[in-house]
């Protein structure tokens, strides 16, 4: 029997990247992570709270409103951060056709709709006390607005196919025309902005950020990371649990869990 | 405490943003367990339908 | 013309598509009845008043138009994938992205050139000063083939959708606000007395590019929606 000669040593690394492949490995493995990484989201979200809410001293111009800053631009960041995290994964997934970049992509989209849902109402919540109106059409606001319009299509898109699979491509396809767009209407909607209003309302104001108001700002961005990969894990579980329903190793998890409710 | 919730006069709008900060990111929490639950619920049924049609002769 | 070839595939195509339009041509007025109903509603809702309606002419015209043309992206590919040519078209050798550049060709002369040729008349219903109509029409002439060729890859991702209802409105309405902006802001612009010729230059550039990207894209997603 000839020896078997010559066989190339996988590095570690990729292995695991294709172990990740599998289902219930990354069913597994995402479990162990999620807990810790809901923890870390949960107490680092808390310590930015309260920096923001406690610590950071009030703004001399817009006085304790600007607080609002510690939840609307984290989330802003967020719903780009998102959008580029899901594009990335559809981008993946239609190329070279990794199932759990599709499965990573859809589940990234309703998170990414709740943080530019988040976005406008901070956004409009600020508005109200600082300009008086509920709503601006504002480049900034308004570019979120489409941007919360393009995550609903990507969602509508992906539940209204029926079969899953073609489903996720359709959605990824459209994400990622959806991400060419965006900078497109961006840009737009600044020029837009200009040529109809003479004054330029922005967010920040013109006072530059103190380092005392600044830290809780980057720890909310940090929690608000930690936050969305706990969320998409445990999405990209459910997900999987409902695309392999008909798999071995998800009837095992029903089965055990079946035997411990009743054992 | 009280000047603390009134936040100088803006605290209807700060709170308001707070609250929904956390109600929307519990929500989009609860909502993969809601649907792990679900699918959980439904393989049992068609397991239990499975035996059941296997063991009726 | 060698039959068999990738242009006497084109010209069939043209010629078909062409012929179907005709025959159900009570059909292909539908936007353009839907247009001129939207534009006479707004001074009902405004009042009569030249100075009111001269101010929002433009915008108005241009979403009355936009809206016809999404009413009627949906015939794009409806009839041809309720009797399989459609499958027909993705099987074939020819380059399909040509194959479907040539339908949304057709497509667009027929339900967005009419609307271009109404314009004057929805301008007149709202007062538009006659010195903008000539920008209004170079902003639909490059607009209302944008709409189409956009349009063109979200119909085609819901295109196996029985009943998509607005999820198509909602795919296509973020990816068209630029249009809007541009076109109708090159308008509004005009009617300031401001220098128009950069917005319109920008749809110019952006239908250039589109005329390449979209039939491409449009095929990808039907490769998609139809496996």
């Amino acid at each position: 029997m000839p020896a078997c000669t010559g066989t190339m040593k996988m590095s570690p690394l990729v292995l695991w990247f294709h172990k990740l492949g599998s289902p219930p490995y990354f069913y597994r493995l995402a479990g162990r992570f999620l807990p810790w990484l809901y923890a870390i989201a949960l107490v680092t979200g808390a310590v930015g709270l309260y920096g923001g809410l406690v610590v950071a001293p009030a703004d001399y111009q817009q006085g304790d409103s600007f607080r609002m800053i510690y939840v609307h631009v984290p989330c802003a960041w967020m719903s780009l951060f998102v959008y580029a995290f899901m594009a990335a994964n559809s981008f993946v997934a239609l190329v070279w056709r990794i199932k759990l970049s599709e499965t990573l992509a859809m589940a990234s989209a309703p998170v990414g709709a709740a943080f530019t849902f988040i976005t406008l109402v901070s956004g409009s919540l600020w508005g109200k006390p600082m300009w008086g109106t509920w709503w601006t059409w504002d480049a900034r606001l308004t570019s979120e607005l489409v941007l919360l319009f393009l995550y609903l299509g990507v969602i509508g898109l992906y539940h209204a196919i029926e079969d899953a699979r073609q489903a996720a491509r359709a959605a990824a396809f459209l994400a990622l025309i959806g991400v060419v767009n965006l900078p497109i209407v961006h840009y737009s909607v600044v020029w837009w902005n200009t040529l109809h209003q003479g004054q330029t309302v922005s967010l920040m104001g013109q006072s530059k950020i103190s380092s005392s108001m600044l830290w809780p700002l980057l720890t909310m961005a940090f929690a608000t990371h930690v936050y969305f990969f706990a969320s998409l894990l445990a999405r990209s579980r459910a997900a999987l649990l409902a695309l392999e329903s008909g798999k071995e190793w998800v009837r095992g998890i029903a089965q055990a869990r079946e035997a411990h409710a009743h054992g | 405490m009280a000047e603390f919730l009134h936040m100088g006069g803006y605290g209807a709008y700060v709170w308001a943003a707070y609250t929904v900060f956390v109600v929307v990111l519990f929500a989009d929490a609860l909502m993969p367990l809601w649907q792990r639950r679900n699918t959980l619920r439904e393989i049992d049924a068609r397991l239990r339908r499975e035996s059941n049609r296997k063991s009726t002769p | 013309m060698k039959p068999g070839t990738t242009s006497a595939a084109c010209t069939a195509l043209l010629k078909r598509d062409l012929a179907l339009t005709w025959r159900r041509r009570g059909d292909a007025l539908n936007p353009l009845l839907f247009a001129i109903i939207v534009v006479a509603l707004f001074p009902f809702a405004l009042g009569p008043e030249a100075q009111i309606l001269e101010r929002i002419a433009a915008g108005t015209i241009f979403v009355a138009v936009l809206l016809a043309s999404l009413l009627s992206l949906d015939s794009l590919f409806r009839s041809d994938l309720d009797d399989g040519s459609l499958e027909q078209l993705v099987l074939s050798p020819h380059p399909l992205s040509l194959l479907l550049a040539c339908k949304i060709a057709i497509h667009w002369l027929t339900t967005a050139v009419p609307l271009i040729a109404a314009a004057p008349l929805l301008a007149m219903l709202l007062h538009l000063p006659d010195s903008v109509l000539p920008v209004l029409l170079a902003a639909l002439a490059l607009a209302t083939p944008l709409l189409s060729l956009i349009g063109a890859i979200c119909v085609a991702l819901t295109v196996a959708l029985r009943r998509s209802g607005m999820l198509l409105t909602l795919l296509v309405l973020p990816l068209i606000v630029p249009v809007l902006i541009f076109g109708a802001g090159a308008c509004n612009a005009a009617q300031a007395g401001l220098p128009y010729a950069a917005p319109l230059l920008w749809l110019a550039a952006w239908l250039v590019l589109a005329l390449v990207l979209a039939p491409l894209a449009t095929a990808a997603a039907l490769r998609i929606s139809l496996t």
